[in-house]
């Protein structure tokens, strides 16, 4: 840590592992529920935990998304944040709307929208409290007394999920439009702007564990955010295949998702790379893990699995499938989650002072959780796969067949406590750390 | 080799041309002669019926068009496959409605918002899906 208001990151990242705790218990109660033990129904239906789940999972990632530019952008534009005490303001509203939105959800208070499900009143605080947190991003930048490529693409990737989220608020009559205007911001958002976020993200990181040159890294920067721009932005077409519009979305979704794997495999080959050619050895090894876990896992959640039934003619089949289920939990855990647990363990050691650099602990955290994470993607997959060919391939009744994947539930909720297990420990070298210090603040080699 | 200057024209190129060319194709396949989306059939009980289906989260539960979750069935064609009478039955049951033994939160909607909710499911009927509904519904009229 160079800047004192780097500290503030810290706080943002204990609110992301609190609700990414929560996100996991309520994961559980869904797990439970197809496996044919929903005795919470009375109280937490099942539409209540899904929708708590995913949203959960969106809030979770944002916080760490935004403490991890509030710790990147003061040392990438050397200098302190513009105001300390606007980015407490922004976290507690952040906090608090985030916890009526859960509340809400299990007293029918909600949109109904996949992954939307935040009610319009709510939505207009969610834009205010992004646009105070723009503000003190961008002001810091460029005030700063420079401007890089890693930050700018941060801030990009963060500036364009703001704009994007405004779709989504868009009023429809027609389920179709609703629908199409829906993918706007949730495809974009986690096919599109987030990936930037998280080159951004990647290559700060990478410039700083591997001291592979600035130049060379963020030029590879560019060529992977290009890449997933020019395929993500068409690729919306994978969602527009069976909801109601114009065949012409077969061709150019097909096409356009076929390419999308090539964004995630750049940005694998890159990291990889980088390490290889890195001169310097960073003493953080488990930061270190944790980056090259997230280029690696997200080639392989998001880049492998989602091609798996991206083509139209396997969509068909798979669309509305656990088979979704199955891309959508490695996808998210490889891109997203382990690139903020990653920005964490960078940058943990640097607010509190602590070098706990390297322990069991957080060995166990890191392979437990992958090793569970990757099963559950296996029971996902497999109960998805039984439900495709029987349901529309032999054409069995929904219910019958949903009888015959339970026991793959069962599977996954042993995974799932694998996962938990890792996750646990994850939050208990968290915790072990203690709070930030300005006596931290030293200049260290890093 | 690629320099950094062309590798930042090259995000910033196709950043902009795929937007414009998505934004093209957007306004292309909602133009008159090439949409599909049953919108001039939506009637006052359809909104109404679509404002039930949001209000209620149903799609935290169901699919439809093939989206939602993963728990409860798929509602493309649905008054095909069960006839009028037993969608009605579900929506304004006071108790959970649980065939095989998966619930349904018991709405117990009045006889006005079940009619709003099927004159939404039968507006969703008659939208072309490029061949999904027959798919997932086998049941279902081959001709939309």
């Amino acid at each position: 840590m160079k800047y004192k208001s780097q500290k503030v990151a810290y706080w943002f990242f204990a609110l992301s592992m609190l609700l990414f705790s929560l996100q996991i218990i309520y994961g559980f109660i869904m797990g439970f529920a197809h496996a044919g033990f929903d005795g919470l129904h009375g109280f937490i239906p099942f539409n209540t935990a899904r929708a708590v789940h995913t949203n959960l999972l969106v809030v979770w990632l944002l916080s760490g998304f935004m403490g991890a530019a509030y710790y990147i952008i003061p040392e990438e534009a050397q200098r302190e944040l513009v105001s300390v005490k606007l980015a407490y303001v922004q976290l507690i509203s952040l906090a608090v709307v985030g916890v009526i939105a859960i509340v809400g959800y299990h007293f029918n208070y909600w949109e109904g929208r996949k992954f939307l499900e935040i009610p319009r009143p709510l939505d207009y605080l969610v834009v205010v409290n992004v646009l105070l947190f723009l503000g003190l991003i961008l002001t810091t930048l460029f005030k700063g007394k420079r401007r890089t490529t890693t930050a700018l693409v941060l801030s990009m990737g963060l500036l364009f999920a703001a704009l994007l989220y405004l779709p989504g608020m868009l009023p429809f009559d027609s389920q179709v439009k609703d629908s199409f205007f829906r993918w706007w911001v949730v495809h974009l958002w986690v096919e599109g702007v987030w990936e930037l976020i998280m080159g951004g993200i990647l290559s700060f990181l990478l410039i700083k564990l591997t001291g592979v040159d600035r130049e060379v890294i963020e030029k590879w920067l560019y060529v992977i955010v290009g890449l997933t721009f020019l395929s993500g932005v068409l690729g919306t077409g994978h969602h527009y295949y069976y909801i109601g519009v114009n065949k012409i979305w077969l061709i150019v979704g097909g096409i356009f998702s076929a390419l999308e794997p090539l964004a995630f495999l750049a940005m694998a080959l890159f990291a990889v790379n980088m390490y290889r050619k890195g001169e310097k050895k960073h003493p953080n090894k488990l930061a270190l893990y944790w980056t090259l876990g997230a280029a690696i896992v997200s080639f392989i959640g998001a880049g492998l699995l989602g091609f798996a039934h991206t083509l139209p003619q396997t969509n068909l089949y798979t669309h509305g499938t656990l088979v979704t289920a199955m891309h959508g939990h490695l996808a998210f855990w490889g891109a997203y989650a382990m690139i903020v647990l990653a920005i964490i363990s960078y940058s943990l050691p640097n607010m509190t002072g602590r070098k706990l650099y390297e322990s069991t602990r957080g060995r166990m955290a890191y392979w437990m959780s992958n090793i569970g994470m990757i099963g559950m993607t296996v029971a996902f997959g497999v109960a998805g796969v039984v439900q495709v060919y029987l349901e529309r391939k032999l054409k069995m009744e929904f219910m019958e067949v949903q009888k015959e994947t339970e026991i793959h539930f069962v599977v996954l909720i042993i995974c799932a406590t694998l996962f938990l297990t890792g996750i646990t420990l994850y939050i208990i070298d968290f915790i072990k750390h203690g709070k930030p210090t300005d006596e931290a603040l030293v200049a260290t080699t890093n | 080799m690629l320099s950094k200057k062309q590798a930042r024209a090259f995000f910033l190129g196709g950043t902009v041309v795929t937007f414009l060319i998505f934004i093209g194709l957007t306004i292309y396949s909602f133009s008159k002669s090439q949409d599909q989306s049953n919108d001039e059939n939506i009637t006052e009980a359809v909104v109404r019926g679509k404002k039930l289906w949001e209000d209620n989260n149903c799609m935290g539960c169901h699919t439809l068009l093939g989206e939602g979750a993963y728990y409860a069935p798929e509602l493309t064609k649905v008054i095909d496959r069960r006839g009028e009478g037993y969608i009605k039955a579900v929506l304004t049951t006071p108790v959970d409605w649980a065939p095989n033994g998966r619930k349904m939160v018991a709405y117990g909607f009045t006889a006005e918002e079940a009619a709003d909710l099927i004159a939404f499911f039968d507006w969703i009927d008659d939208i072309d899906l490029n061949g999904f509904d027959t798919v997932v519904s086998p049941l279902a009229k081959d001709d939309n």
